[in-house]
């Protein structure tokens, strides 16, 4: 199974590596698998983050330690230069737009999970002089590293800090090279891909998998999807909506009881 | 023509010498950073452009300003222009090729820079960045060098030449719009989101770039027989005395829309570029520099006498230059990223290799530039026209 496995994800890499037309053509069979098992044909792939779950029960650390060490992303301690996909800030900083010198504690004290947003109007798709990082049809924000440049206009468009540039060779910084998933040359951007090779075989993202229910995944075009039901149970709010990038990146604030 | 570049006084040959030396160290430096990658540099995952980006953009805008001597001279038909054109044209060849070097180095894989032209994307500006440069680049070559190869023989330049001018003098405002548009497009970088970005640069453009060309008409003055004339230089630094009261103005326009609305993002910028932000005030010192030095050349620009004046110009111009320099050389780029999309200040310091390199690149422009200019300058003081005599204009 691993070995097919490897050989799917050869045989995807190989094809983006060739052109544009070819590797999105090798790419949309993800959407005819999605991990939910509800119609194909998703048109929108999104995340609510089920903020109360997360901060209570969800094991945090596990979340973007098991991200990372599956998409080989290099330990880099530096923090100008660290490559990260998914990580933690607070409120202060993840939603600053909103900030209120009155802040609750409980709000104050939780932690935000931040990825790259999955933009159904992208900014960073927008700037790339090359269409190396581009968006499927079903909406994921996806990137071709052997086509990136390495100009960054993507990073100076992105208003979420989400991108990340191989400032030198990433290798070395990787504890231990994961076989299923390519590594990365120094000089491009990468990024979270909300898990393009996970959802190729049927597999929700690792992160929704490690948050065991505090990360919902699903088709924000479909109302009877979960993720959708979760976004009708509570709150939800966006980073930074107000500049028009439609993030697909839900966080959830008092959400029904979690078994949306 | 280019053997006209050949034979030379040993003050010409040390100056490339001199050159070539800042060249190969440059080249080196970037060979370390080819090979080690663009951590060599100050940048960061929050400041993702640095010295770089900010000359490229600076001299962009150089090269652009070639067109305030040639709207004078060929829709004006200004003669105290005629020949001075021709290092106008040369002066925006050599910052082209600077501005597109400068893009070059900047790139973490710059093996696979042709892929703008393989898969190109109408959508990002980058692209008609690259479109707009390589084409001022090459209407600039086109027309400097054919005027002056048809002056080497004595004749007029051919009327195709002429309509090359017309074109170019449009394309160069669009060479410096498209590259505000890479900036004044970007969701959540305020210093940058502004409508008023494009003109910012145009104006400052033409306060710098006939500064530069005026300080070099007064050093080849000096050591050719190539004389600019004392009107060609008395108009051209009017230019750069309105064209600088203009930048200043339109930056005060910022700070007004800024501080008055009082929104936070966009005032963050400006207090991080002035007062520092979070204790965070690298620029602080070189932004007030750059308002006292605008100060400073406007007013020695403004009254007559000063702006006449064989001592007070330069010293106006090379302030008008400096402070040019450093409000879009060095704040415009770095400001943008202060403070980062999660509010937060990282600042950068530019490094030793970093700058080597950037060195190097003005080492290569230079360099073309001496070499351009002293063909222009050769062919002016044998050619057959005699040193007197300027591109003949075509019938009007």
């Amino acid at each position: 199974m691993k070995r097919r496995e490897f050989i799917k994800g050869g045989l995807l890499l190989g094809a983006a590596g060739l052109g544009g037309a070819l590797s999105l053509g090798a790419l949309r069979p993800a959407a005819a698998l999605p991990p939910t098992g509800a119609a194909s044909g998703a048109r929108r792939w999104g995340l609510v983050i089920d903020l109360d779950k997360y901060n209570q029960s969800a094991d945090r650390e596990k979340i973007a330690a098991l991200c990372h060490r599956r998409h080989n992303v290099p330990d880099i301690p530096d923090t100008k230069t660290e490559i990260k996909w998914i990580w933690e800030d607070d409120f202060a900083h993840s939603f600053a737009e909103m900030e209120s010198p009155y802040l609750s504690d409980r709000i104050k004290e939780m932690r935000f999970p931040v990825l790259c947003n999955h933009c159904a109007e992208p900014a960073c798709v927008k700037v790339c002089p090359t269409q190396a990082t581009f968006q499927r049809p079903d909406g994921i924000v996806n990137m071709d590293y052997h086509r990136c440049i390495g100009c960054r206009f993507c990073m100076a468009g992105c208003p979420f800090g989400a991108r990340s540039f191989n400032f030198f060779d990433p290798r070395p910084y990787i504890a231990e090279i994961d076989p299923l998933y390519p590594t990365r040359t120094g000089g491009v951007v990468e990024k979270c891909t909300f898990c393009v090779e996970r959802l190729t075989a049927g597999l929700p993202p690792y992160c929704v998998e490690a948050a065991a229910g505090a990360i919902i995944f699903g088709d924000l075009s479909d109302p009877a999807s979960e993720a959708r039901r979760a976004l009708a149970s509570g709150f939800a709010i966006r980073r930074k909506a107000e500049l028009g990038t439609e993030p697909s990146v839900y966080y959830l604030l008092g959400g029904g009881g979690g078994d949306a | 023509m280019l053997e006209k570049a050949l034979s030379g006084s040993r003050r010409y040959y040390g100056w490339l010498a001199f050159l070539g030396i800042v060249i190969v160290v440059g080249v080196i430096a970037y060979c370390r950073q080819f090979s080690h990658g663009l951590g060599l540099t100050g940048m960061s995952r929050d400041v993702t452009w640095g010295l770089y980006i900010s000359q490229f953009t600076f001299l962009v805008g150089v090269a652009a300003s070639g067109v305030m001597v040639a709207i004078p001279y060929y829709l004006h038909n200004y003669k105290a222009f005629a020949k001075i054109v021709i290092l106008g044209e040369f002066l925006a060849v050599a910052a082209v090729l600077m501005a597109m070097l400068f893009i070059f180095v900047d790139l973490g894989q710059p093996v696979r820079v042709l892929n703008v032209l393989l898969h190109p994307t109408p959508h990002s500006v980058m692209f008609w960045d690259m479109c707009v440069l390589c084409g001022y680049l090459v209407l600039n070559i086109l027309i400097g060098w054919t005027a002056l190869g048809a002056e080497k023989k004595g004749f007029p330049p051919p009327r195709w030449t002429k309509t090359l001018a017309y074109i170019a003098i449009p394309w160069a405002v669009s060479i410096h719009t498209v590259t505000a548009f890479l900036y004044a497009g970007l969701p959540g970088r305020y210093y940058w989101l502004s409508a008023i970005m494009a003109a910012r640069f145009l104006s400052s453009a033409f306060a710098a770039g006939p500064a530069l060309l005026i300080l070099l008409c007064l050093i080849v003055r000096r050591y050719s027989s190539f004389k600019a004339s004392d009107e060609s230089i008395g108009a051209l630094a009017k230019i750069v005395c309105y064209a600088m009261i203009t930048n200043v103005f339109f930056f005060l326009l910022e700070v007004f829309t800024a501080f008055y609305s009082n929104i936070p993002g966009h005032k963050a910028a400006l207090l991080y570029l002035f007062f520092g932000l979070e204790g965070h005030a690298n620029l602080v010192p070189f932004m007030w520099l750059a308002a006292l030095l605008a100060f400073f050349g406007i007013l020695l620009l403004t009254v007559p006498k000063w702006r006449r004046g064989k001592k007070t110009l330069p010293a106006a111009l090379v302030a008008v230059f400096a402070a040019c320099w450093l409000d879009k050389g060095l704040g415009l780029i770095l400001g943008g990223f202060v403070p980062n999309s999660f509010e937060r200040v990282v600042e950068y310091i530019p490094t030793v290799n970093e700058i080597l390199v950037v060195m190097g690149v003005y080492g290569i422009g230079f360099f073309v530039l001496t070499i351009l200019y002293k063909v222009a300058v050769a062919i002016r003081e044998t050619g057959k026209g005699g040193p007197e005599a300027p591109t003949p204009l075509p019938e009007q």
